[in-house]
C-alpha cells in the first residue's frame, strides 16, 4: 500500500454473524429513545439530505492482538493488518438525532444496531455520536461495499472498527450503556489483577514501519526510505521518528501526504543500509503529546493477555543476509 | 439559462456550511417519518444491566437442557464446553467463593482458558445475546420463554442455580447478584473517552536512550513458512521483494506430482463455478462425477461439444447453457482436464 487510502477491495474484514445482501430500496433506518419524534428514514431520504465526506482510519481493537506475548506473525500484514484509511461520505449522525428531537438534558449513550443475523449492537459515547460520527453510504467513491456494510454503516472516528457497525438500521438514544456481547464477553481487556476493562473503545496513537518490513528482503545496500503508517483516534500525527538502533536514537521522519484528524498519516525517512543488522523502529506523537509506548513498557502496565489496543513500537530486525523479521525487544 | 444562475447561487450559499438557512431546514425536515409503535417494538428488543427492555416469562433449567440439545450442543457441546466451534462458555472454573464474590479468581491464572461465563458480568447480555443472534443458523427464532430457559441451563452448568430452578424476569434480578464475575469490570480507564487519559505513554527521549535492545522474540527459521510462501504475499518486484520462505524442491514437487493440474483460473474466469464444484452437486454436477464418467472413453470432443454448446437431459433436468464466452485454448484445457479423469 502507498500513501494513506485503503483500496476498497483490499480492506479488513470482521463480521460477527456472517454479512448480508440488503436492498437498499428497503432498508430502513431508525433512531428511537430518548428522541422526541422516533423517526423512520429510507436510503433515498438519506441521500437526498446535505452529505459530507471525510477521511478516517479504521482500525480492529484487535489489530496486533497476537504480538502481547511474543513475536507470533511474520509480516505487517499479519501485525498490523486490519486497518484502513478510507474517505467515509454519509450524512452526520448529529443531524439525524436533531432532526428525532435528541432529549439532551438525559442523553448519554447510543446504542448502534445492525441488520446482520445478530442486528449487532454496540454502546457509543454521546461525546462521540454528537461529535464527528456519520452515518456514511460511500467510501472511496463508490458505494459501501456489501462485506462493509452496504447499503451504510456507522462511522466512529478514532473509535476501534467493531463500533462502526454495518448494515446500520437503528440507533437508540439512552442514558446507560448496554453490556452488549462485544462489551462484556469479547472486548474488554483483561489486566494482571483479574480486572476486565470494559468499553475500552479509543484506538490511541501508533504507528508501524510498512517498508522494509518482515518478511521483506533488502537487495543490496545503499539508500532506502524507510516508510510506513502513523494515527491516533485522538487527533492529528503531530511527530514520527524513526530509529534503526532498536530505540536508541532517534529522528525525525518526512510526513509525506496531509495530516488530518483520526486519520492514517504516511511518513518515510532516509536510511542508508550499511550491510549490518538494523533495528528498525517508529515511534508517534499525536496533538495531544500523547507518545507511543514501547512494548516492555505497555506490558509492564498491562500484561500481555487484555488481546485488544496492542498500540506499542514496533520492531523490525534487519539481518546481515538483508531479510527483515518481526522481533521483540527487552 | 436563468435557472442555471439560479442553482449556482443557491448552491454557493448552501455548499460551504452544512447548517442551512430555516426555509431550507423546514423542507429538510420533511425527509424522514414517525416510527410507528409496531415497527418500533419490532426492533427494539435490546436489554440492558438493569433488565429494562426484558419482556416478561419464565423457563425452567430442565426445559432449557432440552432445547440445548436440539438447537445449541452441535456448535457449543452438550455442556457448553466445547472449543471446536467457539471458544467455550462453561468449563468449571468458577467457584463457590466466585459466585460470592463477584469475582471469578481463575481469570488471574494464564494456564485457564477464558469462558464467558467466567468473563460476562451482566446476566442482561446473555439473555439479549441468545434472543437476538441464537441460534446461529436462526437468529431470533426462539420463543422468550425457550430464552429463559437456555439461560437457566446455561447458568445451571455454571453452578449458579440448581437443576429445579426456574428462571423468570421476577427473579432474575436475584441472578444478577449470583454472576460469579459481576464485580470484574472497569471503566476506569482511559479509552472509554476521547478525552481520557492514557495509562501508559512512551518516552520521547532522542538520544542515547537508556533502552534493552536485546532481541527476546522472534520467529524460529521453522516458523517462517507457517503463514504461507512470504515471497507471495509481496509485490514481486521493486525494493523489496519478498522472503523465499517455501523449500524450493517442494514447489518443484508439487507441480511434478500432478500430472493435471486443476485449471481453477479458468473454471472461475469463464464461470463454471457458478454451478459446478469439485465434489457433489451444485447446479450442476461435480468435477469428479464428469471425470468419473467418462474416463477411458477418449470424451475430449464430446466435452468440448458439451461445454460449447451446452446441453440437457444427461445429469438430470437442469440444462446447461451454452459456453460459447470459452475461448479455444481454455476450452482445449478443461476439457483435456476433465478427460484425463484424473
Amino acid at each position: 500500500m502507498f500513501g494513506m487510502i485503503t483500496p476498497s477491495g483490499l480492506h479488513f474484514e470482521r463480521h460477527h454473524q456472517g454479512w448480508v445482501d440488503i436492498d437498499p430500496r428497503r432498508h430502513r433506518f431508525m433512531i428511537n429513545g430518548l428522541v422526541k419524534t422516533p423517526m423512520v428514514f429510507t436510503m433515498e431520504e438519506l441521500m437526498r439530505m446535505p452529505s459530507v465526506s471525510r477521511m478516517h482510519f479504521l482500525e480492529c481493537g484487535a489489530n496486533t492482538a497476537l504480538e502481547w506475548g511474543n513475536s507470533a506473525v511474520p509480516t505487517v500484514q499479519y501485525t498490523h493488518g486490519m486497518l484502513s484509511g478510507s474517505e467515509w461520505t454519509g450524512v452526520p449522525l448529529s443531524l439525524l438525532l436533531e432532526r428525532a428531537g435528541i432529549d439532551l438534558s438525559k442523553a448519554k449513550y447510543i446504542l448502534a444496531e445492525g441488520a446482520d443475523g445478530s442486528s449487532m449492537t454496540r454502546t457509543i459515547n454521546i461525546e462521540n455520536a454528537l461529535d464527528d460520527c456519520l452515518v456514511a453510504y460511500g467510501q472511496n467513491g463508490e458505494m459501501i461495499r456489501p462485506e462493509q456494510g452496504y447499503p451504510m454503516r456507522l462511522v466512529v472516528p478514532g473509535v476501534q472498527g467493531v463500533s462502526w457497525v454495518k448494515w446500520l438500521r437503528r440507533i437508540e438514544v439512552g442514558d446507560q450503556p448496554y453490556a452488549a456481547k462485544d462489551e462484556t464477553s469479547h472486548y474488554v481487556d483483561l489486566m494482571p489483577d483479574g480486572m476486565q476493562r470494559q468499553y475500552t473503545s479509543i484506538q490511541e496513537a501508533k504507528s508501524v514501519i510498512t517498508s522494509p518490513s518482515g518478511g521483506q528482503r533488502l537487495m543490496s545496500q545503499g539508500y532506502y526510505c524507510i516508510t510506513g503508517l502513523a494515527w491516533s483516534g485522538r487527533g492529528t500525527v503531530k511527530k514520527v521518528e524513526v530509529s534503526t538502533d532498536g530505540g536508541r536514537n532517534w529522528r525525525e521522519a518526512r510526513i509525506e501526504g496531509p495530516v488530518l484528524p483520526k486519520m492514517l498519516t504516511r511518513f518515510n525517512a532516509d536510511w542508508v543500509w550499511q550491510g549490518g543488522e538494523a533495528l528498525l523502529q517508529s515511534r508517534v506523537t499525536d496533538s495531544t503529546g500523547y507518545v507511543q509506548p514501547q512494548r516492555a513498557e505497555l506490558v509492564a502496565v498491562r500484561g500481555t493477555r487484555s488481546i485488544y489496543h496492542n498500540n506499542a513500537v514496533q520492531t523490525w530486525r534487519v539481518k546481515q543476509s538483508g531479510e527483515v523479521d518481526n522481533v521483540q525487544l527487552g | 439559462m436563468f435557472s442555471w444562475v439560479k442553482r449556482i447561487v443557491v448552491l454557493a450559499l448552501v455548499a460551504p456550511n452544512i447548517s442551512t438557512a430555516s426555509s431550507f431546514s423546514e423542507a429538510l425536515n420533511d425527509l424522514g417519518r414517525a416510527a410507528t409503535a409496531e415497527e418500533i417494538a419490532a426492533w427494539d428488543i435490546d436489554v440492558r444491566p438493569d433488565f429494562a427492555g426484558l419482556p416478561p416469562g419464565s423457563g425452567s433449567v430442565e426445559d432449557g437442557e432440552t432445547l440445548w440439545l436440539d438447537k445449541c450442543a452441535v456448535c457449543h457441546g452438550d455442556f457448553g464446553d466445547s472449543n471446536e466451534v467457539f471458544s467455550p462458555l462453561v468449563l468449571g472454573n468458577i467457584t463457590p467463593e466466585d459466585i460470592e464474590s463477584g469475582r471469578v479468581a481463575a481469570l488471574q491464572d494464564p494456564a485457564v482458558v477464558r469462558t464467558t461465563l467466567m468473563k460476562v458480568s451482566s446476566l442482561s447480555t446473555i439473555w439479549d445475546y441468545i434472543n437476538r443472534a441464537m441460534p446461529w443458523n436462526a437468529p431470533k427464532s426462539l420463543t422468550t420463554d425457550e430464552v429463559y430457559a437456555l439461560v437457566a441451563y446455561l447458568l445451571n452448568l455454571g453452578y449458579i442455580v440448581d437443576y429445579d430452578f426456574v428462571l423468570s424476569n421476577n427473579n432474575i434480578n436475584a441472578v444478577q447478584a449470583l454472576m460469579p464475575n459481576r464485580n470484574g469490570m472497569t471503566t476506569d480507564h482511559g479509552l472509554w473517552s476521547v478525552n481520557g487519559t492514557p495509562d501508559v505513554v512512551g518516552s520521547d527521549c532522542v538520544t542515547d536512550c537508556q533502552v534493552d535492545t536485546t532481541i527476546t522474540s522472534f520467529l524460529p527459521d521453522y516458523a517462517m513458512n507457517a503463514h504461507g510462501n512470504l515471497k507471495d504475499q509481496v509485490r514481486d518486484y521493486g525494493p523489496f521483494p519478498g522472503i523465499q520462505t517455501a523449500p524450493v524442491d517442494e514447489v518443484a514437487d508439487m507441480s511434478d506430482a500432478m500430472q493435471s493440474p486443476v485449471p481453477e483460473a479458468l473454471l472461475t474466469a469463464n464461470g463454471c463455478t457458478g454451478c459446478h464444484q469439485m465434489n457433489g452437486n451444485l447446479v450442476g454436477p461435480a468435477f469428479t462425477d464428469i471425470m468419473a464418467k467418462y474416463a477411458g472413453q477418449d470424451a475430449l470432443d464430446y466435452l468440448k461439444g458439451k461445454i460449447k454448446n451446452g446441453g440437457a437431459g444427461v445429469w438430470g433436468s437442469m440444462a446447461m447453457p451454452p459456453m460459447a464466452q470459452v475461448d479455444e485454448e481454455a476450452l482445449q484445457t478443461i476439457a483435456t482436464w476433465l478427460a484425463a479423469g484424473d
